[in-house]
């Protein structure tokens, strides 16, 4: 990881506690995300890594505490409108739309960048048509990019798990996002899966220099290839930095391998 | 044999008019997971405005151009629903966002009965004519095979073409537009679809519109072969056997059971209803429903719901 290519802090993470109830899920956390960085968020089971990429994702909204993209403060915003400012995120549980082949599914991930509305589209006016070939040889870079070609046509529900989540990260590429929200995105997959998924991570940072942050619960993957770790516990804070860092912090051996007491 | 054919045929006109209600509901169901029972209020709705429209457009204006006249107001119905679509967008659909269906449900039998009444009240109570210029006359079909031949009514074939020119056309929209695939990823994962930046409201405006679109269509061909009333309002309870048996969420389920439903109505009240003194018809529906329950509990087309424990 060559320190030249990340750039200043684009996301700034503030003082979030989130609670479900009684329950707290986040408790008072703070970290920020440089631009072109890899940027992974580690935890065992129930220690709030979801809740924290749901947060910055729009789809739960933080008690207390603020998240900041370049110069704008986000608050009270949907996932739809985080979406429009370039986040783009793929989900731990496949949200793939089951029903559709893999071209449809990341076609999708192109609607914001499509500018004809419904009644040309209706009638195939010219623009209309236009557009869509357009878009359309952007998809299919992406497809030659995760290399799903022989899968174009078939629906999604079909493919095995660890092409669905191919798909996935492929209908968030689409977008063309500024940070990429990966949650578990190795969750479940052999080991071969995970080398060609850490492959096409890198490879995303490194050719379109899309910023990422990452979810991982298996600690040995994140630290090939993450430039700075942020460990969670409990809903807290217990580490921050790069991955030899963190591994050095007794904290986080402790929440990984239980204490003696 | 010939009798059986015409009524077959028959079956198969009155089916085609189910399958566009029912069309409707799957189309909102799908998108938006509401089981919306005002579809019938609405087709109440927009055959009531199309059939006045055509009388007040050439009055007001002063023409007297009757295919300019049912143009018109086929095109100011068609306002109305979208205007309405919008209005049910803001006023409830956007306020329940997250709720429980059965919230839902009666929210769309509120808005049924409330459409019922502002139509009759904006467009008047009386039966009203839509005469839109489909032939009336009956025409003869294969008179070389049967003996007299098989009677068909013009404009029962017309109305078949519309319809099903309509579902043809609604289909290509959905597989083959931008817009039409961000209904379908609607349909399939409101989080997701978000996720990637599509605006729920809008699309749920566009779906009522399209819904308010067939309802326009269904209204259109029923009012002019049985004339614009209350009763119209009621299609929907026949529409209703229809979305469980081919499934709520399948738009081929909708239309093929539709036509099973149509045709197995006709079927039984001239076959056993002479038997048995009749009244078949009304019921027939929802007795079908309830054996095809016993064995796919998804309807015929429906997915089939595998949960996880």
């Amino acid at each position: 990881m060559s320190e030249r290519r990340i750039g200043e802090v684009i996301l700034e993470v503030k003082n979030i506690s989130l609670s479900f109830g009684g329950v707290k899920a986040l408790t008072d956390i703070s970290f920020n995300v440089r631009e072109h960085e890899i940027r992974a968020i580690i935890g065992p089971n129930g220690a709030g890594k979801s809740s924290m990429l749901n947060c910055i994702n729009g789809v739960y909204t933080p008690q207390q505490g603020s998240i900041n993209f370049r110069g704008r403060t986000f608050s009270n915003m949907n996932s739809r409108q985080v979406a429009e400012m370039g986040f783009a995120r793929t989900f731990q549980n496949l949200a793939l739309f089951k029903g559709m082949s893999v071209l449809d599914n990341i076609m999708t991930g192109r609607n914001l960048k499509m500018k004809t509305n419904l009644f040309q589209q209706a009638i195939r006016w010219g623009a209309a048509e236009r557009e869509e070939t357009e878009q359309r040889q952007f998809v299919e870079r992406i497809i030659d990019f995760l290399e799903i070609q022989p899968y174009r046509k078939t629906p999604v529900g079909r493919l095995p798990y660890g092409l669905q989540k191919r798909v996935d990260l492929g209908r968030a590429l689409a977008m063309e996002p500024q940070v990429l929200l990966l949650d578990e995105p190795m969750a479940g997959m052999n080991v071969e899966e995970k080398q060609d998924m850490c492959r096409f991570v890198l490879d995303v940072n490194d050719e379109f220099g899309t910023t990422i942050v990452l979810i991982e619960h298996d600690m040995s993957v994140v630290m090939d290839i993450s430039d700075r770790v942020v460990v969670l516990d409990y809903g807290k804070k217990i580490g921050d930095g790069t991955p030899a860092e963190v591994r050095a912090n007794p904290e986080v051996i402790s929440a990984y391998l239980g204490t003696s007491h | 044999m010939a009798f059986f054919l015409e009524t077959l045929i028959g079956g198969l006109m009155t089916g085609m008019l189910y399958s566009l209600v029912a069309l409707g509901f799957v189309l909102i169901f799908k998108a938006s997971g509401v089981f919306n029972f005002a579809q019938g209020a609405m087709v109440l709705l927009a055959a009531l405005a199309m059939a006045r429209f055509a009388e007040w457009f050439p009055e007001r204006l002063g023409f007297d151009n009757k295919v300019l006249a049912n143009l018109l107001a086929f095109a100011a119905a068609m306002v109305l629903m979208v205007a309405v679509a919008w209005l049910i967008e803001r006023l409830v659909l956007s306020k329940l966002v997250n709720q429980e269906g059965v919230t839902l449900l009666m929210a769309t039998l509120g808005i049924a009965y409330f459409m019922d009444g502002a139509g009759q009240t904006l467009f008047g109570s009386d039966i009203y004519k839509i005469d839109v210029g489909l032939p009336k006359d009956p025409i003869f079909l294969l008179d070389t095979v049967f003996q007299g031949g098989i009677l068909v009514n013009k404009e029962d074939l017309y109305a078949a073409a519309i319809a099903a020119s309509l579902v043809v056309l609604l289909s290509m929209f959905f597989q083959y537009t931008a817009t039409g695939r961000a209904l379908r990823a609607v349909a399939d994962d409101h989080q997701a679809a978000q996720s990637i930046g599509i605006p729920l409201n809008r699309i749920w405006v566009i779906v009522w519109s399209v819904a308010g679109f067939t309802a326009l269509v269904a209204g259109m061909i029923w009012g002019s072969k049985l004339g614009v009333q209350f009763s119209l309002s009621l299609v929907a309870l026949k529409a209703l056997p229809v979305v469980i048996l081919g499934g709520l969420t399948s738009v081929p389920g909708a239309i093929i059971g539709g036509l099973i439903i149509g045709v197995g109505e006709k079927l039984s009240e001239v076959y056993i209803g002479s038997q048995i003194g009749g009244g078949i018809e009304i019921w027939f529906g929802y007795v079908l429903v309830l054996f095809v329950l016993l064995v796919r509990p998804q309807g015929l087309f429906g997915e089939k719901i595998i949960d996880r424990v």
